[in-house]
């Protein structure tokens, strides 16, 4: 049983269904990568754990957000303040936008503490240069006075992870953390971000759409497509034999070192808006192995040696079975 | 030594001790700075090849690429085009050698008017140069980027960021230039696209002959696409690579292959590679630009700038303290 | 995935004030300055008396049926003279804005592309300007013209010059940072191109809307300074005029004063509402997705 159980959810606006029948788990001291190209639901999904849909006019439909056994799906707005924040961080795609230009961010972690471990401002002070040296960042007690324009693109994640472990949480969820950021710098958040999990057991949903970042810190990857899950696997058997067409699209879109000129082709065509979903499975137009019952039922999820794929015809049939 | 590739007819674009240098103006409370964008870059760009400008942001890598346009002036230093000296011409000349060398922007949001429609994008190349459209060429360029003849009547905005970019690509297309600058083509599209794009631009190169200059920061991806490799760190050229197989001498060019992660998690990389972030642009150090951050620098790096040094054929590189061949990468 | 595409609409700019009209607000404040503009058009057809010819013996009629809104101390039909003073007070509002609009667009775009020391000349003059409230540069103005409406209406072209010029200049330097500007530089466009093609495209519907909105204080100001004998001369009548002579009869004949700064009030609220649905409309990007 993991710490977060997204358990069969659907998530609507209006009318429409945005998530169908999401299903994925994760536990303490362990990656999950949520992958998928940009209107894929990634970010809903999010939002979803995190009980912010009301923000975006959203709503759950169907399932539940277990978290350590609540149903976050069935608190109130009240109730879930005591989660979020506290037990479950969010860190967002852009640290530029994530701190207020106005305060100290030192102070703008010491908040995080004081709202949620109601320590007085000494000891939250003394916490936050804390915890900031342990996510490597230089004279940190300087950093701690500096307001958000002082400080690089990197710096500033770092001060936005920092508000993240400042609650103490059992598990974050990273909405694109290193999109914003350098290549150099990004190797190097994703490395802190994957040592943190292992030395202090968090739980960690990294949302991307990079399958590199995936295969390099990810121990299990849901991906998702148009709103629903395609497959989800341990991240080694992922990549050594997707299942689902479109993960496997998705890695071959990566160059990879000696790879032919002219091999890399990407995915045709884009991922349908919500109001225009295309009958039976939704990646069916784009999906080179599509036949006629890939326009006319939706696929169930199948089970997978450690995970589940929803298609007709599954890739790697053979190597699976022997 | 910046004369190197000079004498070769081959070379469609080449580049000689190129220098761009912004004042920020001095306010009434704020005193002028200087910072060089773009310090003293020389390459050759031969017909028919790719060759991919690397490095992360405040490198210099956009600027060089509006320098080679004449999009702004360079500082010092001299952009031939097929022979041709751009800073010798009149502006009438330099409109209509602008016909012949066009750049492909990295965000294909706000590199389309929100009130032209498709075709009146497209169409704007012989507006502006003052010719009279074929018939027939718009729905030729839109097929030839892979559009739909049907979007012509539509706004920027009712397309995605793939398909916008096509059009982008289309535009540049449009009066059959020799040579495109591309400016991160996709950086701001998800990887799917990106690979559509990419696959694009190859099938185009091929079918047209053009020439790229490829700019990106994805060192990975200029390794597949590009022949050959410039690595800019700070505003200069920190090491040349003949082919994207090379091996790197460069320390930060190491750094950036080792920052590239491969989709693949047999092959994960334990340490970060690299430490702190890119300096300041405004206040370079006297030294190497990248010693701070580097691992094998000396003193020498901290008082010396180093200059490029060949090591082997087309393979230069900026450091007094490089990576040799069969070295393991330190740890 | 481009199906939808043929359906597109035309431009934004075509269908701005028809969305407007579609808001309850804009219908309603619309309506009443269409009213408004053919009641003053065809005064001369929907009323039986003259603005300007006397009959003493109907002066201070209040309203009745044969005069609606009574008359005026001359025993003038106040309906008759409120229409054709809307009349002077809406062309003088309009055209004096659109004047100082298009002079107020073409500094503005001038200092905001072309920057220097160009630049710095017009913002300066429109900063030097902008530090004086309206009334006062229009009293100034139409001291040194001598009072009537043309005078007045140069009066409120200067007036209100400097607010276009400085948010056309924001908007032109704005637009010019974008890509597509740099884009047609590199297809080897010129300053004209660039300008008339797609800085002042981009840049005009604030600016115009902007201008719609001071309409509705160009008529209050046209009031003022005709309430201060300034604006059209007797006998042709304009609103502010008339209430100045309906001051002194406040208690005898509110009537005077009151239907007047009534049509005044109304039609400057209803300016403001519509210009509001306007701005409510300006979202360029509010177009569905082709797929």
């Amino acid at each position: 049983m993991g710490l977060l159980e997204v358990d069969r959810l659907s998530v609507g606006i209006g009318r429409l269904t945005l998530l169908e029948e999401i299903t994925f788990e994760v536990d303490r001291g362990e990656i999950l990568g949520l992958v998928g190209e940009s209107g894929s639901g990634k970010s809903l999904t999010a939002l979803a754990i995190a009980g912010l849909l009301p923000l975006i006019g959203a709503r759950v439909t169907a399932g539940a957000v277990r978290f350590d056994d609540t149903d976050l799906t069935r608190l109130d707005e009240y109730r879930l303040r005591k989660f979020r924040g506290r037990r479950i961080a969010f860190i967002t795609q852009n640290p530029m936008t994530a701190l207020d230009p106005l305060q100290p961010v030192g102070e703008q972690v010491d908040v995080v503490a004081r709202l949620h471990l109601g320590l007085p401002a000494d000891v939250a002070r003394s916490r936050t240069i804390e915890i900031l040296t342990q996510l490597r960042i230089p004279e940190a007690a300087t950093i701690y006075r500096q307001y958000p324009h002082q400080l690089s693109g990197g710096m500033k994640q770092r001060v936005v992870i920092a508000m993240a472990l400042a609650g103490e949480p059992d598990l974050i969820v990273a909405d694109e953390p290193t999109t914003a950021l350098d290549v150099t710098v990004q190797a190097q958040i994703i490395h802190l971000l994957t040592s943190l999990v292992r030395e202090r057991g968090l739980a960690l949903v990294l949302i991307t759409h990079d399958m590199g970042v995936v295969a390099q810190c990810c121990d299990r990857v849901a991906v998702l497509y148009a709103g629903r899950l395609a497959e989800q696997q341990g991240v080694r058997s992922l990549f050594a034999a997707p299942a689902h067409p479109y993960t496997h699209a998705l890695i071959d879109c990566i160059p990879k070192d000696g790879m032919a000129r002219g091999s890399l082709t990407g995915i045709a065509g884009s991922v349908p808006s919500v109001a225009h979903f295309p009958s039976g499975c939704r990646f069916h137009p784009r999906c080179i192995g599509r036949q006629s019952v890939c326009e006319a039922s939706v696929p169930a999820a199948t089970a997978l040696p450690g995970g589940a794929v929803a298609c007709h015809f599954p890739l790697n049939g053979d190597a699976r079975h022997g | 030594m910046a004369t190197h590739d000079m004498a070769d007819a081959a070379n469609l674009l080449v580049i000689d001790r190129l220098t761009k240098r912004f004042d920020s103006g001095a306010g009434l409370f704020a005193p002028r700075r200087s910072m060089t964008a773009v310090r003293d870059v020389s390459l050759g760009v031969s017909r028919g090849s790719v060759v991919g400008v690397v490095g992360e942001s405040g490198c210099g890598k956009s600027t060089l690429a509006r320098l080679v346009l004449r999009l702004l002036e360079p500082t010092q230093g001299t952009v031939h085009f097929d022979g041709v000296d751009l800073g010798k011409l009149a502006p009438r000349d330099l409109r209509r050698a602008r016909r012949r060398m066009q750049m492909v922007f990295q965000d294909p949001y706000s590199s389309l008017d929100p009130r032209f429609t498709i075709e009146q994008v497209v169409g704007e190349p012989f507006a502006v140069q003052g010719e009279a459209l074929p018939p027939g060429r718009i729905a030729e360029l839109l097929d030839q980027v892979g559009l739909a003849g049907e979007i012509a009547r539509s706004y920027p905005h009712q397309l995605s960021g793939g398909q916008r970019q096509r059009v982008g690509v289309a535009r540049a297309l449009a009066l059959r230039p020799d040579l495109l600058v591309l400016d991160e083509p996709t950086a701001s599209l998800d990887v799917s696209i990106q690979a559509q794009i990419i696959k694009l631009l190859q099938d185009l190169k091929q079918d047209l002959g053009l020439t790229y200059l490829f700019i990106s920061h994805d060192l990975g991806l200029v390794r597949y696409f590009c022949d050959r490799i410039i690595v800019m760190y700070l505003g200069a050229v920190v090491e040349e690579l003949p082919s994207p197989s090379t091996e790197p001498r460069h320390p930060y060019t190491r750094a950036l292959l080792d920052s590239t992660f491969s989709p693949d998690p047999g092959k994960r990389r334990h340490l970060a590679s690299l430490t702190g972030e890119i300096p300041s642009a405004f206040n370079l150090p006297k030294g190497c630009a990248f010693a701070a951050r580097c691992s094998r620098a000396s003193s020498r790096c901290l008082s010396e700038r180093p200059t490029l040094t060949t090591h082997a054929s087309g393979h230069r590189a900026a450091c007094f303290h490089p990576i040799v061949a069969d070295e393991k990468e330190p740890s | 995935m481009t199906g939808a595409a043929s359906s597109a609409r035309p431009a934004l700019r075509d269908n701005l004030f028809a969305r407007a009209f579609r808001t309850k607000t804009g219908a309603i404040a619309g309506g009443w300055l269409v009213l408004l503009a053919l009641a003053a058009i065809f005064a001369h057809l929907l009323t039986p008396y003259e603005y300007d010819i006397q009959q003493l013996s109907a002066a201070y009629s209040p309203p009745s049926l044969s005069h609606w809104l009574g008359t005026d101390e001359f025993g003038r039909d106040l309906l008759t003279r409120i229409l054709y003073g809307a009349r002077i007070s809406l062309s003088v509002s309009v055209i004096s804005i659109g004047l100082s609009v298009l002079a107020g667009m073409v500094l503005g775009a001038a200092a905001g592309y072309f920057g220097g020391r160009l630049d710095r000349m017009i913002t300066t003059v429109i900063d030097l300007s902008w530090s004086f409230p309206e009334i006062l540069v229009a009293l100034i103005l139409v001291a040194i013209i001598g009072p009537g409406v043309t005078g007045t209406m140069v009066a409120i072209t200067v007036a209100y010059l400097a607010q276009f010029a400085r948010l056309t200049r924001a908007q032109v330097m704005a637009i010019k940072s974008e890509t597509f500007i740099e884009a047609a530089s590199g297809l080897g466009a010129s300053h004209r191109h660039i300008l008339f093609r797609h800085l002042l495209p981009n840049a005009i519907t604030p600016v115009l809307v902007s201008g719609m909105l001071a309409t509705g204080d160009a008529i209050i100001l046209e009031a003022t300074l005709g309430f201060f004998g300034l604006g059209a001369q007797p006998p042709t009548p304009s609103w502010g005029a008339m209430m100045s002579s309906g001051t002194a009869l406040l208690f005898k004949a509110p009537w005077i004063i009151i239907f007047p700064g009534l049509a005044a009030a109304i039609t400057v609220v209803s300016i403001n509402l519509f210009g509001d649905a306007l701005i409510a409309g300006l979202d360029v990007r509010s177009r569905p997705r082709v797929e």
